[in-house]
């Protein structure tokens, strides 16, 4: 084959093709051996009871209910310092050097290594303002972490307002804040909520910064209040595979699976409120 | 009455727009607070150079090179693997997938950002590991090298994601000028879309490097965490990341051993740190 | 109490920079109760900022600076009155049509329920007079709940036009209004000017010398940032005092 331009061209299409197949590869891999492995692991016990025998046997649920409770919180906290933020940025912000230092530190913020935000949760939250490893100390902390991302998305999703909105509810002489609240925030909520969702849906699968700020071995019995300590779903996954001997495979796959799953559903939840909001938006 | 309740909600407005001036700022406070209380007891140059981490000997070694090079080795490795992979995919999906295999890729782009680091640890632990350990023959499958493979994909989105961002933002009459000098689409994009997205390109890198070397708990299933200073890609080592993660809980607070994991935590902050900017610096000047 | 004679507003030595350029030069003038005040000139003549200073609009625009004085009813509307107070007083219809995201009802009622009303009732006939007003009301009496952005571009005018009624101003300001609309729209909209004549003042910037000729009682010419001429009319059509006036409406240049 001579190696004409058209020929090296096709080759070169080939290799990039192929590179993007081995991209694509691992995940759906890791999806099949995950339901492979773990899917029959899953029943109706598995997920609503303690796990029993040195967590050989039995349920995830107190995994699964300190998860949620964490996801609560964080987004209790995340969601208005975000949006607030967001709304900083893109309706006060002047443009100077203190925009840009607010932007570099969002920047920063996202690029954190998570371990790091552990030990930052720990230093502050649990030592320092002696909250404990409780619930509260690792919400705050998750908050912090993915305010990146709450931040990014609402800002987004506010200058997707076009300016003249803006510039007709003003003209009509209400207030700066009343036209924010009425007209941006109403037609900026879609993308705010999609964005969020998706910070949620990441902090709900991280385990690093919970490992000294809130995260429990095992716990007897449920968390009361947001002081006390609670299991969660990736720290349990991280046990089962490394802390306890000889715990049954499909125990650690199922866990896996259910954390999986509700990763990708909640991100699920928010591609589609996305597109609906897409579909329907009348501007 | 309604001009002081406007007037509070701006100050509220712009303190929530300052705070994350204020953490970034409290992170590096609380990490140096800590992490230089070690330099009390033992010396800077000590743990910068030194080459063993033991800290339960007796008396202590705190020296961060082995880990150092070890979230080095680990971090060097998932990028020789990401980068080409990363690039390469990013202008398959960018350039030449039609439509709707762009959407289908993207998806399964994300879909792969999406997923815990923890569950592809945890696989990459039950698969790739022994996997490893039975092509090269070797003691044990949890080593530098399936740390590296498993890491690559998780860089892979990001590098793929911002790179593609740079593609797209390559204006069309770029592309046109060059299809009209009579160059076909692959010699359009090596001369003209490749180097049009540099900025975007070496930001993507960089950040997918910062993801690598941040990530903690994949690395901690998966490099076999033996704290000695690495000489080869098939054995086990162990990074800055994993180190804190698996010592701290039996640290006690106030101890030295506490105060260097700090101190490793302050190291690992800078180094982020100055990736993030060098990275932001590029993707801003992309945007010019 | 106001004087009935004296002008409605009055514009002293006003010079507008954004950043290094100046926009708007020693402009004087007096804007006269119950009038239709026309602005004419070539793009950058400064028109547009001018207008948008009465209402205190340019506040908006980055790095602007705006010296003199400018009075509503004699009371400066910087140095006297908030923004907020100004914009209620001093209502704008823009070029291009720009119904809010909601229903017609919502689009005019939108003024008043930010400003404090809230009783369904008085929303409901603040809505029917204003859109009565704006010659709309008929069109559309039977779909207040449809969305405003199904309109068509000369409804949506005059709905833009009913929803700054709504709040009750004392002067509407035009900014190029029939700009994207066909001729039978535009009529409707002059006419709507006529009609509002008796109750409020208003200031109309077009790029349309025909327009400002139908309409405006007087007519103001703005070249480069400045006041060349301002007089009636019919004065300003036929024999304009300056040269750059006559070379303007005669069309010679612009």
């Amino acid at each position: 084959m001579k190696l004409t331009a058209e020929n090296r061209e096709k080759i070169a299409f080939f290799v990039l093709g192929i590179a993007a197949f081995l991209v694509l590869v691992p995940v759906f891999l890791i999806l099949f051996i995950l339901m492979a492995k773990g899917a029959h692991a899953i029943n109706w016990e598995f997920l609503t009871t303690k796990p029993r025998l040195g967590m050989k046997a039995g349920g995830i649920f107190p995994a699964i209910v300190g998860t949620v409770y964490l996801v609560l919180g964080t987004v209790t906290v995340a969601l208005p310092l975000g949006l607030f933020a967001a709304i900083y940025l893109v309706e006060y912000a002047k443009g100077n050097w203190l925009t840009r230092m607010v932007e570099v530190a969002i920047v920063n913020l996202a690029g954190v290594p998570s371990v790091v935000y552990g030990l930052f949760g720990m230093g502050l939250f649990v030592i320092f303002m002696k909250l404990g490893a409780s619930i509260l100390a690792g919400s705050l902390t998750l908050a912090i972490m993915i305010l990146p991302v709450i931040i990014t998305a609402s800002r987004e999703a506010l200058s997707t307002v076009p300016k003249s909105f803006r510039e007709v509810s003003l003209a009509l002489g209400v207030s700066k804040w009343q036209t924010i609240r009425h007209v941006v925030l109403p037609n900026a909520l879609a993308g705010i909520l999609t964005g969020t969702i998706l910070g949620v849906s990441r902090a709900a699968g991280e385990t690093a910064p919970i490992l000294f700020t809130v995260a429990a071995f095992y716990l007897p019995k449920l968390p009361k209040s947001i002081f006390d300590q609670c299991m969660a779903l990736p720290y349990h996954l991280y046990v089962l595979s490394t802390q306890v001997p000889n715990v049954n495979p499909k125990i650690q796959y199922g866990t896996a699976l259910v954390l999986v799953a509700l990763v990708f559903f909640t991100n699920l939840v928010a591609i589609v409120i996305r597109a609906r909001f897409r579909a329907r938006k009348q501007w | 009455m309604k001009r002081i309740w406007e007037a509070a909600v701006e100050k509220f407005i712009l303190l929530n727009g300052l705070a994350c001036v204020v953490f970034v700022i409290l992170i590096f406070l609380f990490l140096a607070k800590e992490g230089l209380a070690l330099f009390k007891t033992f010396s800077p140059l000590n743990f910068f150079a030194g080459t063993q981490w033991y800290p339960i000997s007796e008396p202590p070694k705190y020296g961060i090179l082995p880990l150092f090079l070890g979230s080095l080795v680990v971090t060097l490795g998932a990028t020789v693997i990401s980068v080409p992979l990363g690039m390469a995919c990013a202008l398959f999906i960018g350039e030449i997938a039609p439509r709707w295999m762009r959407e289908i890729l993207k998806a399964g782009v994300e879909l792969l950002a999406a997923i815990p680091s923890i569950v592809i640890g945890f696989i990459g632990m039950m698969t790739l590991a022994p996997w490893v350990k039975q092509i090269f023959h070797l003691p044990t499958g949890l080593t530098a090298l399936s740390g590296s493979i498993t890491l690559a994909f998780m860089a892979v989105p990001t590098i793929v994601s911002i790179m593609e961002d740079a593609i797209t933002a390559v204006p069309k009459i770029y592309r046109e000028g060059s299809f009209a000098l009579g160059a076909t689409h692959w010699q359009t994009i090596r001369r003209v879309v490749i180097p049009a997205a540099s900025s975007g390109t070496v930001a993507a890198i960089m950040l997918g490097i910062g993801r690598v070397i941040g990530e903690t708990m994949a690395v901690m299933m998966i490099t076999g965490n033996a704290a000695v200073m690495p000489n080869t890609l098939l054995a086990p080592v162990r990074t800055m990341t994993a180190t804190i993660a698996a010592e701290m809980g039996e640290a006690v607070q106030g101890s030295e051993h506490y105060f260097a994991l700090f101190a490793i935590g302050l190291v690992l902050f800078v180094i982020t740190f100055l990736i993030n900017m060098t990275a932001d610096i590029f993707l801003h000047r992309e945007k010019k | 109490m106001v004087d009935d004679s004296s002008p409605k507003i009055e514009v002293g030595q006003l010079n507008v920079h954004y950043g290094a350029l100046q926009v708007l030069r020693d402009v004087t003038l007096s804007i006269r109760r119950n009038e239709i005040l026309g602005v004419i000139g070539p793009a950058n003549s400064g028109k547009t900022s001018f207008l948008r200073v009465l209402n205190r609009l340019l506040d908006l625009s980055p790095d602007v600076r705006v010296k003199g004085d400018i009075c509503l009813d004699a009371k400066n509307i910087y140095t006297k009155m908030s923004a907020e107070e100004v914009r209620k007083r001093v209502g704008m219809v823009f070029a291009l049509p720009q119904p809010l995201p909601m229903t017609i009802f919502d689009n005019v009622a939108y003024g008043p329920r930010r400003h404090g009303t809230r009783d369904q009732n008085k929303l409901a006939e603040i809505v029917e007079k204003s859109l009565s007003a704006a010659f709309l009301w008929d069109e559309v009496k039977d779909r207040l709940s449809f969305s405003g952005m199904k309109l068509s571009g000369g409804q949506q005018q005059r709905l833009c036009i009913a929803r700054t009624l709504a709040v009750e101003p004392e002067v509407i300001l035009y900014d190029e209004p029939c700009s994207g609309l066909d001729p039978i729209s535009t009529a409707k909209v002059e006419e709507a000017m006529f009609e509002l004549k008796s109750r409020y003042t208003q200031v109309l910037v077009t790029n349309n010398v025909k327009q400002a000729a139908r309409v405006g009682d007087r007519v103001a010419f703005f070249l480069m940032g400045e006041l060349v001429e301002l007089d009636r009319a019919a004065r300003i059509f036929t024999a304009p005092r300056d040269k750059r006036t006559d070379d303007y409406v005669t069309g010679r240049f612009g």
